[in-house]
């Protein structure tokens, strides 16, 4: 197991040079420089000054062998557009807000989605079952901008029941962490419901049916435990996409986030903010898979097996 | 044994001879007989399928029906509710919305078709290819779709649209399908390394059957049920992509339109106007909706697991 991990982990260190590599080429043709979108008329001397200072002026490839070996000492980067803001800094100001919601939501949609996904495959094609589906199928087919602006719309507008933007208090939370939480839990359920009933089907639950043991254990110990496993790849995937925060959520209620401050900074053509933060986002990406692959084995035996072959 | 009232009278057959037996049972069919069968029996994708029909009527005939281009403006009539006259009620610049609705849903279910095609075709070659050739290039082909699945990717969809500086169809199909056929590929290599594997391809090939026939007969109807459905699912994505690029401000350019487009554009006169935001999202949400459900009859009809 431990060979296996140590593998995965070379990967993951290959996965994240070949992303940081294609972002750094992708950032760097789009058109315009960080300069000419901050100052209308910056004159061309101090324009020169700028670039060389910044290293632009140098062909690209020493620029990249500068980045990398910036990275390695684990420096990255400052931004171009507001001179002494550390990307590091950005991270640790902006990220706890996303994160606070967007755990919180995936929480929310995970715990729920979950309970409505076994409570639909054990009551199949009655009642609760039909009620769980046409609630995911809407929490799919509805668009989070459409939700959120209804829901802003009727409860701090019609009834102003919760403040309309900002963030701070509980209620700040709220609204956005319900909107939020829809889709994750629409996408759950409906993913735990197949996986329930794919392992209710088996041929395992039919023996252990055969020899009599009682309904509450087969549910709990054979059928629960098998289902969940494909769910933890997938909720890994979602932790880590918790901290690059949404952005549509973020611009609705007006939250001071890293989505929202992504997005300005590539319309800023911040160079050194957007691969900094790029860098982050992956690298936490490919930690949350590899996490995933170690809790799959933690919790499957069988996976364990194979790979210690 | 004995006790039983049974006689040898009893065991005549009835006189339907074997070749009789033949003609009594039903025709022999196809693997698309069998499942059209099943799909029209489920009434709920039935259902789906003709309002997808309908959406599609509406997007091609609708600026045709209401008589006013979508592009028309009139302050005189801006902002007015829906009416006889306007029958989804005018935008801020005195614009028809049954006709912007319409002319958006094509731009939206194109870009969701056309998108879901792209990465089938991509996904099935490159998945394809790295199943038949396997051992190390098949590794080094799946290394690649890691790593290109590791980019996120809503920053890969917005640094494209920023990079090709333009907003046509074409650059945001580019922007959109560029990872995402990763998908497909891995579905398609799994599902042909799972046939490749199974008895009955082994008997086949041990029973001399010709390799172009095997691949005929058992790869193509095999993986083709699942890309269909997995491309079904993905058309909603698509659709809700574009809705995001135009909400961020990279959508369709004017005058082109799209349906996330108008939404977007409602969502600032929400309070006042809400009919502007209803009915685009609502034809957002019944085409995701009716693709969806589309999918899972689809999919129940498709699987030959559920075949009986």
């Amino acid at each position: 197991m431990w060979k296996y991990i140590l593998k995965r982990l070379g990967y993951m260190l290959l996965t994240l040079l070949a992303v940081v590599s294609i972002t750094f080429l992708l950032v760097h043709t789009i058109p315009g420089d960080p300069f000419t979108s901050m100052v209308e008329d910056l004159p061309e001397e101090t324009r020169q000054l700028y670039m060389e200072k910044y290293g632009f002026d140098k062909p690209l490839i020493v620029q990249y062998v500068r980045y990398i070996t910036q990275l390695l000492t684990g420096d990255l980067g400052a931004s171009l557009r507001y001179p002494g803001r550390k990307v590091g800094e950005i991270v640790a100001q902006y990220a706890p807000v996303s994160a606070s919601i967007g755990g919180l939501a995936l929480f929310m949609g995970v715990v729920l989605g979950l309970t409505l996904g076994i409570l639909a495959a054990l009551k199949q094609n009655r009642w609760p079952d039909r009620l769980v589906m046409v609630i995911a199928l809407l929490g799919t087919a509805i668009p989070t901008f459409v939700i959120a602006a209804v829901l802003q719309y009727a409860l701090t507008v019609t009834w102003p029941v919760f403040p309309t933007t900002g963030y701070g208090t509980w209620k700040h939370l709220v609204l956005p962490v319900t909107c939020m939480c829809v889709s994750p839990l629409a996408s759950y359920a409906r993913y735990m419901r197949s996986s329930v009933l794919d392992t209710a089907n088996q041929d395992y639950i039919l023996t252990a049916e055969a020899k009599g043991v009682d309904r509450f254990h087969i549910v709990t110990r054979h059928i629960l435990r098998n289902a969940i496993l494909p769910c933890i790849t997938m909720i890994c995937v979602s932790v880590g996409g918790i901290f690059s925060g949404s952005f549509i959520i973020e611009k609705i209620f007006a939250i001071p986030g890293l989505g929202k401050y992504f997005i300005s900074a590539i319309n800023d053509r911040d160079y050194s903010v957007v691969l900094g933060l790029n860098v982050i986002f992956t690298g936490i990406y490919v930690m949350a898979m590899l996490l995933s692959d170690i809790l799959l084995m933690l919790c499957d035996p069988r996976l364990r097996l194979s790979n210690d072959k | 044994m004995e006790n039983l009232p049974l006689n040898e009278q009893d065991f005549i057959p009835l006189g339907a001879s074997a070749s009789e037996g033949e003609v009594l049972a039903g025709k022999p069919m196809t693997y698309w007989q069998d499942a059209w069968q099943r799909f029209r029996k489920n009434k709920v994708a039935l259902f789906a399928a003709i309002l997808l029909v309908i959406i599609a009527l509406f997007t091609i005939f609708g600026p045709a029906i209401c008589g006013y281009d979508f592009t028309a403006q009139n302050v005189k009539i801006r902002n007015q509710a829906p009416s006889t006259e306007h029958w989804f009620g005018t935008d801020s610049l005195g614009r028809d919305l049954f006709a912007r609705v319409a002319v958006g849903g094509r731009v939206s279910i194109i870009i969701g078709i056309c998108g879901a095609l792209i990465v089938g075709v991509i996904g099935c070659l490159y998945g394809g290819l790295a199943a038949y050739f396997g051992g190390r290039v098949d590794m080094v082909m799946m290394r690649i779709v890691d790593i290109l699945s590791s980019i996120p990717n809503l920053l890969l969809v917005i640094l494209l649209s920023v990079v090709l500086e333009s907003s046509s169809i074409p650059t945001l199909l580019f922007a959109m399908t560029i990872t995402s056929w990763c998908g497909v590929a891995r579905i398609v290599r799994a599902q042909m390394l799972q046939i490749n594997r199974s008895e009955y391809v082994m008997a086949a090939r041990i029973m001399g059957v010709s390799p172009v026939k095997i691949v005929l007969t058992h790869f193509i109807p095999n993986t083709i049920s699942v890309i269909i459905v997995n491309l079904t699912f993905r058309i909603p994505g698509f659709i809700f992509s574009e809705a995001f690029l135009s909400y961020v401000g990279l959508g369709v350019a004017a005058p082109n339109t799209s349906w996330g487009t108008l939404a977007s554009a409602a969502q600032s006169t929400l309070l006042f106007y809400p009919y502007q935001m209803l009915f685009p999202s609502l034809f957002i949400a019944l085409t995701t909706l009716s693709f969806t459900l589309m999918g899972d009859g689809l999919r129940d009809a498709l699987d030959p697991k559920m075949r009986r």
